[in-house]
């Protein structure tokens, strides 16, 4: 996924639109959005910007999960089965994005890019709700899609890439 | 390890999200928490979807309300073919479930009555509200004359009750949306080019080269159609111009953000209009063919020099020339953005017609990239009597002021209805539908005294706002996602239909607005004006007459139709407008005759006392006025408002980020309730920012009670725009209070 920070303004859709689409609680969220704020009146600037699970390529919360609910899925996706979920948190802890949180039923719950609509050959419902169409979704792998294309041509970064978990979230700066 | 799970994680907003959204989990869904819950993967099959558009805000998307096995609501997304949202809804218009599934929605008619001496509500049947209306509204008929009865209104439900009233001999029907919003802005554009920008507006920002916007923060206001094509102009390289006293969210993207001072906006587009002229470069061949006036236009503007500007805007002299030449580059596909909600100094009329100027210069009206010509499909009215002549009208309320008013003005409606020695013409029943007019109409010693005055105030609304609890009678409305209503059939850029049909049974005892205006039309003799059992029978005998069907609409939700007239000027062919010279107007005859200038002056604005901050206040993109402020799901995105300070000032005030504060206005109003200190860079030192909407004082409101700071409270010196009667709010200033002022009074 790759999420242009020009384009962002900070609205939530992407956070109420997750939340519709797969019945999380009121009072939690998958997605989230930040602002930082740079320099002095008048000389200033802002960043906004939609976060969420990196599904990264060196996951720690995969490699830390007893039970093997925290999982790769075929195509790289990071998913937590529910069933398989004792909710002990470790995953929790390991995240450096704090993406992950505990689900009143148990156990712990985050963004599956919304591999159900995927799988229909729909994209993520934050990427289709998006009014200002900041949010690219596709594979990375094939050399002819969208989001290869975008990030060819514009400059981006990811978060925390100093935790060394390679994540597949891409901030075009 | 840090506990996360803020809702929105805006760091530097410092909302208390977390503990205020675990708040809001057990008000919605209590112990039902874990029923909720479903796998996506079941929902997808078990979910119907049903047309809609949204009522969320006026901009009125069209989408698909999904529903549940269970008969809940449990997502609503944009319709692909709307060309307003293009398949996707903004984030109020996704919190539409919020709006249907608020545990303290109104849910059956309540009537004023005294219970031991004191004055309260009772539930009561729907014949017996009904018919207490009826009979209040054949009293006043009766007493004063049918034209004593007004109707306030915002939204798709103002339509049944305006032909209500109509029919029963009244046209004193106002919306806080001309005088308390845009009403200078299209007073000033019709006085320019005949007419204005509509809503949604004819703004081609898609196509646009530069867009500048003038106190206009599209992004934060979430006008869908406009926040998209804005972003697709950003992708296409536009060049942003923004002018703001705060770094909007729109100036974050800006090439350009001009920080000026607050009030100081007429001294800008005067000195741009100087810039243009005197270096020759505005778009010649088209004023010379469309506008009247130039000379005029161009003397009056001499001497108004970026230099002369400086001194009043703080905005450097050579910005002001690189920004008027940035725009003379990209004409015509330029938009100088005559914004929305413009009541702001008293002298907006003038404003817009300096922006409607400056476009005008630009060559931008009629053509690609600037405003486009609008186009829509009316279906044919439902047939009904020809309504009565009524004896008076709103004008009437206007005692000879606000000459260029075209549309009923609020706060003279409500002057009429204080009785007034030697005065014939008094209002004496309210009708109010979907507007909660104290938190929108400032001076609330008008809107109390004129309350006080009424033999009848009946409210209709989905939600116990502050207007209900003033009313005799309330009226529970269903919610859009459970009624039929109109058919959406506004003009733009391409001509469409959009339905809206229950996703869900009425929730409660509520009723449709169109439904309610019938049964009181019956009981006043008026049936023949509702001559349909159900609203559904219209829609199909208004589809049927043009060829089209209900069932057809329920399958698609929008349907797009041909163009009939050019989207743009063609070349070649004059351009004409509706003014009385059928040209633009730079120099403004009809201004000069009603005696106001006829081009615009600067004039300069009361500055704050020091220790005192001008209020500024907007928008959010999650929040639609006060009428949002109890959805679940948008309080979870934004559950309070903040009061933007700038680090120097709160150094002074020794004020803290997160510190609870209550304002004081230049009169001495206090907030009733206080909200937290946002300190950030992106506000002026000479202001404070808040967005409108917060601090309701009506405790039936669970999530939205005494949440933030209630701006149009603190708005007591209005300035009202002499030209038509727009109430100016940003002349208001406030100071800081560190102690609960409460406390100290019972002190």
């Amino acid at each position: 996924m790759a999420i242009d920070t020009k384009k962002c303004v900070g609205c939530s859709d992407c956070v109420v639109a997750c939340q519709t689409e797969n019945n999380v609680p009121i009072g939690f969220c998958r997605d989230w959005v930040t602002e930082t704020v740079d320099g002095t009146y008048p000389n200033v600037s802002i960043e906004l910007r939609t976060e969420r699970c990196n599904h990264c390529d060196n996951s720690p919360c995969v490699r830390c999960c007893p039970t093997g609910a925290s999982h790769f899925e075929d195509g790289g996706i990071v998913l937590v089965t529910h069933g398989e979920c004792i909710g002990c948190g470790a995953c929790i802890q390991s995240c450096p994005y704090e993406a992950r949180y505990s689900h009143p039923d148990g156990y712990v719950d985050k963004c599956t890019f919304c591999i159900h609509r995927v799988r229909r050959g729909e994209k993520p419902a934050c990427v289709s709700v998006c009014p200002t169409n900041c949010m690219y979704f596709g594979d990375l792998e094939d050399p002819n899609s969208e989001i290869v294309n975008v990030l060819k041509n514009r400059k981006f970064k990811t978060l925390a890439p100093e935790a060394g978990t390679k994540p597949q979230i891409f901030y075009l700066v | 390890m840090k506990t996360r799970r803020d809702f929105i994680k805006i760091s530097a907003l410092g909302l208390g999200a977390t503990a205020v959204a675990g708040g809001i989990t057990k008000m919605v869904f209590g112990s039902d928490a874990k029923k909720m819950f479903i796998e996506p993967d079941d929902s997808a099959q078990q979910l119907k979807r049903y047309p809609t558009y949204c009522e969320v805000c006026f901009w009125k998307c069209a989408g698909w309300a999904y529903v549940n096995e269970e008969g809940i609501v449990t997502k609503i997304t944009g319709n692909d073919d709307d060309p307003q949202c293009n398949g996707r809804l903004c984030s109020r218009g996704t919190g539409g479930v919020g709006m249907v599934n608020d545990p303290d929605r109104l849910k059956k008619p309540l009537i004023r009555d005294i219970k031991d001496g004191k004055q309260t509500y009772r539930e009561a049947g729907w014949e017996e509200a009904l018919d207490y209306v009826a009979s209040k509204m054949k009293d006043i008929a009766a007493k004063h004359g049918p034209e004593s009865m007004a109707l306030f209104y915002h939204g798709s439900s103002g339509h049944y009750f305006s032909h209500l009233l109509n029919a029963y001999g009244s046209t004193n029907t106002a919306a806080p949306s001309f005088a308390q919003c845009r009403g200078p802005r299209d007073v000033g554009l019709e006085a320019t080019f005949g007419e204005s920008i509509s809503s949604p507006e004819v703004t081609d920002i898609r196509d646009t080269r530069c867009l500048v916007l003038i106190g206009s923060h599209i992004g934060e206001n979430m006008h869908n159609g406009q926040v998209q094509e804005m972003s697709s102009a950003i992708d296409k390289g536009a060049t942003i111009i923004t002018v703001d006293p705060r770094l909007s969210t729109a100036a974050s993207k800006a090439k350009y953000w001009l920080p000026i001072k607050p009030s100081t906006d007429i001294a800008l587009l005067l000195a741009w209009i100087n810039v243009l002229i005197n270096e020759n470069i505005y778009n010649k061949e088209y004023v010379a063919a469309n506008a009247t006036g130039f000379d005029q236009l161009k003397q009056h503007v001499a001497a108004f020099t970026p230099e002369w500007a400086y001194g009043i805007t703080t905005i450097e002299p050579e910005k002001i020339r690189a920004t008027a030449r940035e725009m003379a580059a990209a004409a015509p596909a330029v938009i100088i953005h005559p914004g929305r909600h413009v009541t702001w100094y008293g002298d907006d009329v003038q404003r817009t017609r300096a922006i409607g100027i400056l476009n005008a210069l630009l060559g931008s009206w009629g053509n690609r990239g600037g405003f486009f010509y609008k186009e829509g499909f009316k279906l044919p009215e439902f047939p009904h009597p020809e309504y009565p002549k009524p004896a008076w009208n709103w004008h009437e309320t206007l005692e000879g002021r606000y000459p260029l008013a075209n549309m009923a003005v609020t706060t003279t409606i409500m002057e009429a209805s204080i009785p007034k020695e030697g005065r014939d013409k008094n209002i004496k029943g309210w009708i109010v539908s979907g507007t909660n007019l104290p938190m929108t109409i400032p001076n609330k010693e008008l809107f109390k005294k004129a309350v006080q005055s009424l033999d009848l105030l009946v409210v209709v609304d989905t939600m116990p706002m502050e207007i209900t609890g003033y009313a005799d009678v309330v009226l529970p409305e269903c919610t859009y996602l459970e009624r039929y209503d109109d058919i959406r059939d506004t003009a733009h850029r391409e001509v469409t239909l959009a339905l809206r049909m229950p996703a869900v049974e009425p929730m409660y005892e509520t009723k449709p607005a169109w439904w309610m205006a019938k049964q009181i039309g019956d009981r006043l003799g008026l049936g023949a004006y509702f001559n349909y059992k159900d609203f559904k029978d219209v829609l199909e005998w208004q589809l049927k007459q043009a060829g089209m069907s209900l069932d057809e609409m329920q399958k698609i939700g929008v349907k797009k139709l041909p163009r009939t007239k050019p989207v743009y000027a063609a070349d070649g062919v004059p351009m004409e407008f509706k003014t009385d010279s059928g040209k633009i107007e730079l120099y403004s005859k009809k201004l000069e005759e009603a005696g106001f200038d006829p081009m615009p002056v600067y004039t300069p604005h009361p500055e704050p006392q020091e220790g005192y901050y001008r209020l500024i206040y907007g928008r959010a993109p999650m929040h639609t006025f006060s009428r949002t402020s109890n959805n679940a799901n948008l309080v979870a995105l934004m559950p309070e408002n903040a009061i933007w300070v700038n680090p120097q000032v709160a150094g002074i005030w020794g004020l803290k980020k997160g510190q609870y504060v209550w304002l004081k206005n230049q009169d001495g109003v206090i907030s009733t309730f206080p909200a937290k200190v946002r300190l950030t860079e992106r506000i002026r030192w000479d202001s404070v920012y808040i967005v409108h909407g917060f601090g309701h004082s009506y405790e039936k409101l669970k999530n939205a009670y005494g949440r933030g700071v209630n701006d149009t409270e603190l708005i007591t010196n209005v300035a009202i725009d002499p030209i038509m009667g727009g109430t100016g709010m940003r002349g208001n200033f406030v100071t800081f209070l560190t102690e609960d002022p409460g406390k100290e009074a019972k002190a």
